[in-house]
């Protein structure tokens, strides 16, 4: 019941969201009509820099939300915990990788449930590096960097992102077994 | 033709991608098929705004800002602090992924230099001031504090090696 309470409760701040943002996108509008009335020499090359990446971003974005709505109904939240519950080792960091970069959602929907694999249990560097690969390698948002900045950029910028958030991950969980277990250490003296 | 195909290269691939799984889908059931394209839609409303914002901010950016300027505070002269200014930057910033990469593209055109663009699509990414309060409700203190001080660091290193590479 309240899990239900609470979906509801979010879909209406969603909507409150998505309203606000056509309201500040009229309000920058009219802003940028107003400033280029002021200063028309510029309106030109404004314009046209704007067309141009707005054309840009048209020819792509169709198909990469279309990309989205399809990862987001065939890989389910279910796969993914299942998945990243019960691997450890190697095949468990690539498993948060790969369940991170599948485009299965917003970044908010990423944090219910890797709190849910914690407490069942997984690995606290799995669970790091499935956020961050969640939050910053989605497949998507891959291909709009290679169509803007291009492949090498992209490629290179991946990999170093991977081998980072792997280690950040290991770090992360070393920090925490040690003060837990300073923690621990200290009750029991008490 | 073949010069089309060339500059349209990545278009056209990420075009045909989604067209290839669209297909695959559409064989295996019609109506995960059909809610899939109900959920597209709705992310195109949810971020068709902000689309159009990023798009007139670009066109003001590269149209008013001379490139001495964006260089100055984020391009080669601007050095490390620059590097750092775009991490933060991207830190405290809410902008969608998908919409940072041009945005990301007209600073590099516009005189930021390689390593200022890595650092600020890296933490925009990475690192999530806006989204800290949901973070830390689900994950907890340490966790969240711990991951977003690692990312911050680590963006930058990410960037100061992208800089020396390319």
């Amino acid at each position: 019941m309240k899990d239900l309470n609470d979906m509801a409760n979010k879909k209406q701040k969603q909507k409150k969201t998505i309203a606000r943002d056509y309201i500040i996108m009229a309000a920058v509008m009219i802003a940028a009509a107003a400033a280029l009335l002021v200063f028309p020499d510029k309106s030109g090359p404004v314009l046209n820099i704007s067309k141009d990446y707005l054309i840009e971003l048209a020819i792509i974005f169709p198909a990469i939300i279309v990309i989205i709505g399809l990862f987001s109904v065939w890989v389910s939240k279910e796969t993914v915990v299942k998945y990243i519950g019960k691997s450890s080792g190697v095949k468990g960091i690539i498993f948060a990788i790969i369940l991170g970069v599948l485009p299965t959602g917003p970044l908010y929907i990423a944090f219910p449930m890797a709190a849910a694999l914690l407490k069942k249990g997984a690995k606290i560097s799995n669970i790091i590096i499935f956020i961050s690969a969640w939050a910053c390698i989605k497949l998507p948002q891959e291909l709009v960097e290679i169509q803007f900045l291009g492949i090498g950029f992209t490629l290179l910028r991946l990999a170093l992102t991977v081998i980072f958030v792997v280690l950040m991950g290991i770090i992360i969980e070393k920090i925490i077994v040690f003060t837990d277990r300073k923690k621990i250490g200290v009750d029991k003296n008490a | 033709m073949l010069d089309f195909i060339k500059s349209y290269l990545t278009v056209i691939i990420i075009n045909l991608i989604a067209l290839i799984l669209l297909l695959f889908s559409a064989v295996r059931s019609k109506s995960k098929t059909i809610k899939s394209l109900k959920i597209a839609l709705k992310t195109f409303f949810r971020i068709f705004p902000t689309i159009i914002i990023i798009v007139v901010f670009i066109g003001f950016l590269l149209g008013f800002l001379p490139p001495e300027i964006i260089s100055a505070v984020v391009g080669d002269q601007a050095g490390f602090l620059g590097v750092l200014t775009a991490a933060v930057l991207g830190s405290v910033l809410f902008i969608p992924a998908l919409i940072s990469f041009p945005l990301a593209a007209s600073l590099l055109k516009g005189g930021a230099s390689i390593m200022s663009v890595a650092a600020f699509i890296t933490t925009l990414t990475m690192v999530g001031v806006v989204t800290l309060p949901l973070e830390l409700r689900e994950m907890g203190k340490k966790i969240t504090i711990l991951r977003n001080i690692f990312s911050f660091i680590f963006a930058v290193i990410i960037a100061l090696i992208m800089g020396a590479i390319l």
